[in-house]
């Protein structure tokens, strides 16, 4: 079972590089709390039962239901554009995207230790990179905010590779979710939107040497 | 006391974040450099004793957190001189000495914590007092360097953690469910090559954002640029101590494992790049400010260069990193002084600084020669331990490049300070120049004397806790 939702959660990172407008991007980060949501009650059932509460409240609520909302809200609040203005066609995303996949794959493939499952490692690593891929490769000051949380995502998923005999860690990891998510959201976001309206990276280019 | 420390430091912060009134603030502010001094005097006294499960005071710990004592002083001072001489909004003055105080607070604590995950709390905590700091002055440049120094700081988080998911991988064979460095240190030789190699890597990349290294090093000097002179003389010296410390923690359990010479290359790698980039910003940069924030860069470089090299390199990084702390402080206050003159920090618009601020001109001619690293400067010596470091590795080719570019930066700097004390500036308007009293660059002196001092004559304190610290590493 853990498989097929760790497998689902790789083919929303291609999903992903398809698409082009803001909206999809907040749906398919939404999609990712449900299936990280599912893998953390199948993993963690063991744990005590406060802190597996506190794990799947924070997949639910806060990955699905309120950084989606509140993306969209900023979107709304300073008239973003929806389209994402990749650097890139989408048929090069892909297949970026798809490399990435591979690579980490093959990179799975190469360690020879029984104690740790490679799916996990897979999908932690697609996601990172597609992560920083994204940032990258869009021109939005919000789309490299949602790189971010796809990074947080695939960070999710590794800490729950040691989770059942680390709780702690997955707690911290968690900590750090909350902790940035809404420093960089709540606050940032909105003072840069009521300074430069127009979120555009080119628009913060003027320090430099 | 570390408990106290802490409750005491977060509740100062607080309460300097809620109120106006600007003689409760310094009366705060002088409350906590109180406490941190009782913190670092109790820590000294009580060497290797562990107080609350995860703090240790170990000798690297004591070292930089007596550095630290030392320069918040000073720090703070300016501080109040810098809301003294320009805008004294309260509401910015009270987010400005809150987040100062968290950062110290965050800085120590990092310092002093033996458990990885706990350091690495602290360090997120670093991140978001840092950039408090950065956008105190609220305009377009300052949201620009805050929103970088933030995005590339919480990356740098983000893969310190997973180096610690790794390094959790690595140790899950022997059984170990504890990530003290203790632990770890005496079951170095058992772990998990590959997890530990993995684990390096993304530990060392996360913490070059706040060592200024390369790969990470761009977010560290627009922090420093942006942020008004006294925090912008923290960063370039007791958080770039922090991410040395977070780096220097693995690569002691990293030093009895089979890989070490893999982890040198790294750091070889990593240091020679940061000299070089320092070396081509600071021929092309105009901004003197900026060019000193590239001038930590090349110092670190130099720091990881010596910790690669092995043997005397060992002591001679520690020592480099303490002096360099007290020099770089000293530049980044006597620069906001120059600031406070000339309303720029363009070296065009700068010059004659000898006529407004003698003193001050003095401070940083010997700051010139004292950062430069030339006799009878401290850092001339712990400099020239780290090249019989690279000498005895057999290093001989990169120690020729990294001679080469020192010789350019002495020359790149030396041509800008030079000019700034010495060459009239065009259309610099001095009729309402205000004079700086002397006394304002008597900490600057202290510091730069006591660098001198300790290259002269190092105390037998100091040698002895860096030895203690280096201990562990191979011979």
């Amino acid at each position: 079972m853990t498989n097929i939702i760790l497998i689902a959660f790789i083919i929303t990172l291609v999903q992903l590089g398809l698409s082009k407008r803001l909206s999809t991007y907040i749906r398919v980060l939404s999609i990712q709390g449900i299936l990280l949501f599912g893998v953390a009650f199948i993993e963690l059932i063991e744990i005590n039962v406060i802190n597996l509460l506190f794990v799947l409240l924070e997949t639910v609520v806060f990955k699905t239901l309120m950084i989606p909302y509140f993306l969209s809200y900023i979107i709304k609040k300073n008239k973003i554009t929806h389209e994402a203005e990749p650097f890139l066609p989408d048929f090069m995303s892909v297949v970026i995207i798809t490399s990435i996949i591979i690579g980490s794959f093959l990179l799975a493939n190469t360690i020879g230790d029984p104690h740790v499952r490679k799916i996990f490692f897979v999908t932690a690593l697609s996601a990172l990179f597609t992560g920083l891929y994204f940032i990258i490769s869009r021109k939005k000051i919000i789309t490299h905010v949602m790189g971010f949380l796809i990074i947080e995502n695939g960070v999710f998923v590794l800490s729950l590779a040691v989770g059942a005999e680390m709780p702690f860690l997955v707690n911290i990891g968690i900590l750090l979710d909350i902790f940035v998510s809404v420093l960089l959201l709540g606050v940032f976001v909105n003072k840069i939107g009521d300074m430069i309206g127009e979120q555009d990276v080119d628009q913060l280019s003027s320090l430099k040497d | 006391m570390i408990g106290i420390y802490l409750i005491g430091a977060v509740f100062i912060s607080l309460a300097l974040f809620f109120n106006k009134n600007k003689t409760l603030h310094y009366s705060l502010v002088s409350l906590y450099f109180l406490l941190q001094c009782t913190l670092t005097i109790y820590e000294y006294v009580h060497l290797n004793a562990v107080q609350l499960e995860y703090f240790t005071p170990d000798a690297l710990g004591i070292i930089f957190l007596v550095t630290l004592s030392l320069i918040c002083g000073p720090a703070l001072w300016h501080s109040y001189v810098y809301f003294e001489t320009g805008k004294d909004i309260p509401r910015e003055r009270s987010i400005y000495f809150a987040a100062m105080v968290l950062l110290l607070t965050a800085l120590s604590a990092a310092y002093l914590s033996n458990h990885i995950a706990i350091t690495w709390i602290f360090v997120e905590l670093t991140t978001l007092s840092s950039s408090a700091l950065i956008y105190h002055r609220r305009n377009l440049h300052t949201i620009e360097g805050t929103w970088k120094y933030l995005f590339v700081c919480t990356i740098s988080i983000t893969l310190v953690f997973i180096g610690i998911l790794f390094l959790t991988l690595a140790i899950q064979q022997d059984g170990i469910k504890d990530l003290n460095y203790k632990v770890l240190l005496s079951q170095a030789p058992t772990l998990n090559v590959f997890w530990l190699k993995l684990s390096f890597l993304f530990v060392f990349t996360g913490f070059t954002s706040k060592a200024s290294l390369v790969p990470m090093y761009t977010a560290g000097i627009d922090a420093k640029d942006k942020a008004p002179s006294p925090a912008g003389a923290l960063f370039s010296s007791v958080l770039m101590n922090m991410g040395f410390v977070g780096i220097f923690r693995l690569y002691e359990i990293i030093s009895h494992t089979s890989i070490l010479p893999w982890t040198n290359q790294i750091l070889l790698i990593s240091g020679v790049l940061s000299v070089f980039v320092a070396t081509v910003y600071m021929l092309k940069v105009k901004n003197f400010k900026r060019m000193f924030a590239y001038s930590s860069v090349e110092h670190m470089g130099l720091i990881m260069l010596g910790l690669a090299a092995g043997g005397i390199g060992y002591y001679a990084a520690i020592l480099h990193l303490i002096l360099h702390s007290f020099t770089k402080s000293a530049m980044f206050f006597q620069i906001g002084q120059v600031y406070r003159i000339y309303k720029s920090k363009s070296v065009y618009d700068a010059g004659d600084y000898f006529r407004y601020n003698p003193t001050g001109s003095m401070i940083l001619l010997l700051g010139f020669f004292v950062v430069t690293a030339m006799p009878p400067s401290g850092m001339f010596v712990s400099e020239f331990l780290i090249f019989t470091a690279l000498f005895q590795a057999n290093h001989f080719w990169l120690l020729a490049i990294i001679l080469l570019l020192l010789t350019m930066i002495i020359w790149s700097l030396g041509k800008t300070i030079f000019r700034m004390i010495f060459i009239k500036p065009i259309g610099f308007n001095d009729t309402d120049v205000k004079k700086i009293p002397a006394i304002e660059s008597l900490s600057q002196l202290v510091f730069l004397g006591f660098v001198i001092y300790i290259g002269v004559n190092t105390p037998t304190v100091l040698i002895n806790l860096i030895h203690v610290a280096i201990q562990n590493l191979p011979k």
